[in-house]
């Protein structure tokens, strides 16, 4: 587009500093000495070191990891199933409402999600706790699966599932032996999302949650309402480690097979 | 038998996750609007049930009578909550606003960038999105204490003397719904401008537009829907938001999603924190309606 | 005998009154909520047929394409395959096969899993199945490349994959779906004719959609001009082109020049036409209108002779106008010339020499003139 001129780049440069610098101060003062966030005293790891002997805290890591696997698994296959009812059933009763469905909860303030599961799961008398937390995590995540899932739908050459009918193949089996591995990367996406989201959520999670299930980001609010401290620093730079390196291995791997495929579509053009 | 498998396995691809939404979103919001209408109890849950959900007609009759707009009427009574509701929507619109004349250029300058770096500034946009929400606004609280980096920085360069006083304030919020939000704004705007025929300006500049025009005229039109989805995506969480006013905001600042947090736990009154989030619900469904009607168009035309 | 399109056909089961049609539609019709995709359509198709459905996009072809495969049902009518109704049988029970307009390639197979996709799903044998995507790789040469991904095959190669996939469970029928074109033009006209040969030598029925009447004519044994939903003309490429039955054919189908007028004398086998344009066209024609009756008369640009001098049965048949465009196209030439009344005919010389000794120039004044039989005259 055109060319990229000097007033593009500036943008950019600050946008993205915007962006990063937070995130770059937090994770440079988790090294500090000084118990201090806002002033340099030098390195030092022992926060790092500190966090080991944190039984509470590695226990709410524990939870905050076992929901997000379990709700992440649940809300893909939920979520894909949804995004296949809106790309290929585009007339079926109650369609209307079910698009609502799917969309509203992205844009829904947590704090209504969560009291409307809370009062829910108190209505039907279901025990708080692990478990509920879980059950709501499903539903608001799966709703962010179903639309990477659709956006991969809609650019979907659908005259492969015919091809597959014509070849003989039942619908399911076309499913399961066309349909599922081509959208198999966006689906992976969509688990992605829907783990990092329950990873990260606190206020769906401190609603919903009973007795004896503590997850990391309510144990992280706790504290961080008694101060800032350089041993959360030590824990969000942790936390952003883990994602970054995730992201940058994905992305990395997906540049590199793109290129691999560039290379050989233009090998087999050349021939 | 494999076409009753068919029919089947598309009847449930269907009936799967609308039942799940069913029962966990919709259901839920008539529960929380029944409550709305109970009476406040000291006891577990605080509040007097309107009816048993299996309590049977007569059952539902019966209690019918006990129905009360009282936590209505409180609402309206006391003038915190108006202002709430107000407030939120101020500062979720100047947000908005912010955050657009932020994420326009940047999305701007991205799909103004050369084709093969573009994935990565992408990949650099969404990076933010997956780590903490909690995290990321935790790591303004650092900066924008009176003691903290920006007023060190600012100070150390002599641009002021005295510490500003930002944490605390509705300028923290703005801060922070800004940045927490960016990637939200950023995304759609982008994918608008990228797909966009970049000939479409060449010709604008080709009948003499001005470069300045040929934006104005071409480019930011044809770029709308992306600005919609974009404030869409930020002005409804926003107005809602509990985590940004509650860390970074002072005790005065009034953001209706704080009150309902804190009339839930510190003061335990159920009823009126589900009459609080139904006025909330209706406040913002205009906005939601109008987010889907944008989605629903969006699909139709990938289509 | 005189021939239309100067070919001896030798293969023509649709003039046999005693031969059964192999594919029998009738009187169906498709709609999508108000719109009418495919109206009340009958159309019969013969063993061994090389059968084209042409027409522009949007006039049903690839509905009626996709009703044969089993993606869509008819609202109403029938479809009857080797005697057998088809109706409720869906695509993955019909002894047909199918090749996509965009091949529809299985991204994650090779080439070898594509083609042996369908055999699998009949549950033949493993030896087998090796066996018959070895057959069809050879059909296709495309031996080399058992192992490659689509992505890694060139257009033309994708093509034969899809070409393979789609027979290598020997269907009854291959229904193709603008089968060339996503190739350019010259890969076009080689593969034409390759699958061509291939229909003789395995002796099957193709149904092909196209909207390239080149295509159309160089590959059908007959044609089925659509428009609308409808079929407007069923008839070899030869008779579609000489013998159009309508405006619509005529139009459709190459150039022409079109003289309307009406019928002032009818005699054995002949019609005499006064047109708008200011002379009389004698005309051979089969059909014997009452006088008076409109009429027009369509004429090939090849059929139409530029001379500098009046022919001899001028003004019949003839008429001067001057030459207002020349187009040379290498191995034709064609001119534009207008007449007096303003309208501009189309006429076409083929150059059969390299060089012409005092060639027309623009602005200069012609005949144009033409044969008892050069045209054919339409009723409406």
């Amino acid at each position: 587009m055109g060319n990229w001129s000097r007033f593009n780049i500036a943008s950019i440069v600050l946008g993205f500093g915007f962006l990063y610098l937070p995130i770059v101060l937090l994770v440079i003062f988790s090294f500090n000495e000084s118990k201090l966030v806002t002033v340099w005293a030098g390195f030092s790891t022992k926060w790092y070191a500190q966090l080991w002997h944190n039984q509470a805290l590695l226990d709410a890591a524990w939870v905050t990891i076992r929901v997000a696997l379990i709700s992440a698994t649940c809300a893909t296959v939920l979520g894909t199933l949804a995004a296949l009812a809106l790309v290929r059933y585009t007339r079926f009763r109650g369609r209307m409402l079910f698009s609502g469905m799917v969309y509203a909860p992205l844009v829904m303030p947590e704090v209504i999600t969560g009291l409307s599961l809370l009062l829910l799961f108190v209505a039907i008398g279901l025990d708080r706790g692990f478990w509920t937390i879980t059950l709501a995590h499903i539903t608001f995540t799966m709703c962010f699966v179903a639309v990477v899932v659709q956006s991969r739908l809609l650019s979907f050459d659908q005259s492969i599932e015919e091809a597959a009918l014509d070849l003989g193949a039942t619908p399911v089996r076309t499913f399961f032996a066309i349909t599922l591995p081509v959208i198999a990367p966006a689906v992976f996406s969509g688990w992605v999302l829907a783990f990092t989201l329950s990873l990260d959520d606190l206020v769906i999670s401190s609603f919903t949650t009973g007795p004896g299930a503590t997850t990391l980001p309510m144990k992280i609010y706790s504290q961080v309402r008694l101060g800032v401290t350089p041993e959360i620093n030590a824990i969000c730079t942790i936390l952003i480690g883990i994602v970054a390196i995730g992201v940058i291995v994905a992305s990395v791997v997906t540049k590199q097979r793109e290129a691999q495929r560039e290379r050989d579509e233009r090998a087999a053009f050349a021939q | 038998m494999a076409r009753v498998a068919s029919a089947l396995f598309s009847r449930l691809v269907i009936i799967i996750p609308y039942a799940w939404l069913l029962f966990f979103f919709l259901i839920p919001f008539f529960i929380v609007f029944r409550i709305s209408l109970s009476q406040t109890a000291v006891a577990m849950p605080p509040y007097t049930p309107v009816f048993d959900l299996f309590g049977g007609l007569s059952g539902i009759m019966e209690k019918a009578r006990e129905f009360s707009l009282d936590n209505y009427v409180w609402l309206t009574e006391d003038v915190l909550y108006f202002n709430a509701y107000v407030s939120s929507v101020i500062i979720a619109g100047i947000s908005t606003i912010l955050t657009l004349m932020i994420a326009y250029p940047v999305a701007y300058g991205m799909a103004k960038a050369p084709k093969s770096i573009r994935p990565t500034l992408l990949m650099l946009v969404i990076l933010p999105f997956w780590t903490s929400f909690l995290i990321r606004v935790y790591a303004w609280i650092a900066i924008l204490k009176p003691e903290g980096l920006l007023n060190q920085f600012l100070m150390s360069i002599n641009v002021i003397d005295q510490p500003l006083i930002i944490l605390n304030t509705n300028w923290a919020i703005y801060i922070g719904i800004v940045y927490s939000y960016l990637p939200f704004m950023v995304l759609p705007i982008y994918s608008s401008l990228e797909k966009m025929d970049h000939t479409l300006t060449e010709a604008a500049l080709d009948l003499g537009c001005t470069p300045f025009a040929a934006f104005w005229q071409v480019t930011f039109p044809l770029s709308l829907a992306g600005v919609v989805a974009g404030c869409l995506l930020v002005f409804i969480p926003a107005v809602g938001e509990f985590v940004i006013p509650d860390l970074l905001g002072g005790s005065e600042t009034l953001m209706i999603g704080k009150t309902l947090w804190n009339e839930f736990n510190a003061n335990r009154d159920w009823p009126v924190s589900s009459a609080v989030a139904t006025i909330l619900l209706l406040i913002l469904v205009i906005p939601i309606v109008f987010f889907q009607n944008a989605q629903a168009k969006a699909d139709g035309e990938g289509r | 005998m005189k021939s239309l399109g100067s070919i001896r056909r030798s293969f023509a089961p649709w003039a046999d009154p005693a031969s059964k049609p192999f594919i029998s539609v009738k009187n169906v019709t498709k709609k999508f909520g108000d719109f009418t995709a495919v109206d009340d359509l009958s159309l019969n198709i013969y063993t061994r047929e090389f059968f084209a459905l042409l027409g522009a996009s949007g006039c049903g072809k690839s509905t009626l394409l996709r009703m044969l495969a089993g993606f869509e049902q008819p609202t109403s009518g029938e479809i009857i395959l080797d005697g057998q109704s088809l109706a409720g049988i869906p695509p993955y029970r019909r002894p047909v096969n199918m090749m996509f307009q965009s091949y529809a390639l299985f991204p994650h197979m090779t080439v070898e899993t594509n083609i042996a996709f369908g055999l699998k799903q009949d549950g033949m044998p493993k030896a087998d199945i090796a066996e018959r995507v070895g057959q069809m790789l050879k059909l296709v040469k495309l031996e080399k490349f058992a192992k490659r991904k689509p992505h890694q095959l060139s257009g033309g190669q994708r093509q034969r994959v899809a070409l393979a996939r789609s027979l290598a469970k020997r269907p009854k029928v291959l229904l193709l779906d603008e089968p060339l074109g996503a190739l350019d033009k010259k890969l076009r006209e080689e593969t034409q004719f390759e699958l061509m040969d291939l229909q003789q030598e395995l002796g099957l029925t193709f149904v092909v959609v196209t909207h390239d009447q080149e295509e159309a004519m160089t590959m059908a044994d007959r044609i089925a001009v659509m428009s609308h939903g409808k079929v407007v003309q069923v008839a070899t490429p030869a008779e579609i082109y000489e013998a159009p039955n309508s405006r619509f054919v005529a139009d459709f189908i190459g150039d022409v020049n079109i003289f309307d007028g009406a019928v002032s004398a009818a005699e054995n086998g002949y019609l005499r036409i006064e047109t708008g344009d200011g002379f009389p066209i004698r005309m051979a024609s089969p059909e014997k209108p009452a006088v008076g009756a409109k009429a027009a008369v369509a004429i090939r640009p090849e059929k139409i002779r530029v001379t500098r001098q009046p022919p001899a049965h001028a003004p019949v048949n003839a008429v001067e106008g001057e030459i207002w465009d020349i187009g040379y196209l290498g191995d034709m030439t064609v001119f534009h010339i207008r007449l007096k009344d303003g309208r501009v005919v189309k006429a076409s010389s083929l150059n059969a020499v390299r060089a012409v000794e005092d060639p027309f120039g623009y602005d200069q004044q012609v005949w144009i003139s033409f044969g008892e039989d050069a045209g054919v005259v339409l009723k409406d």
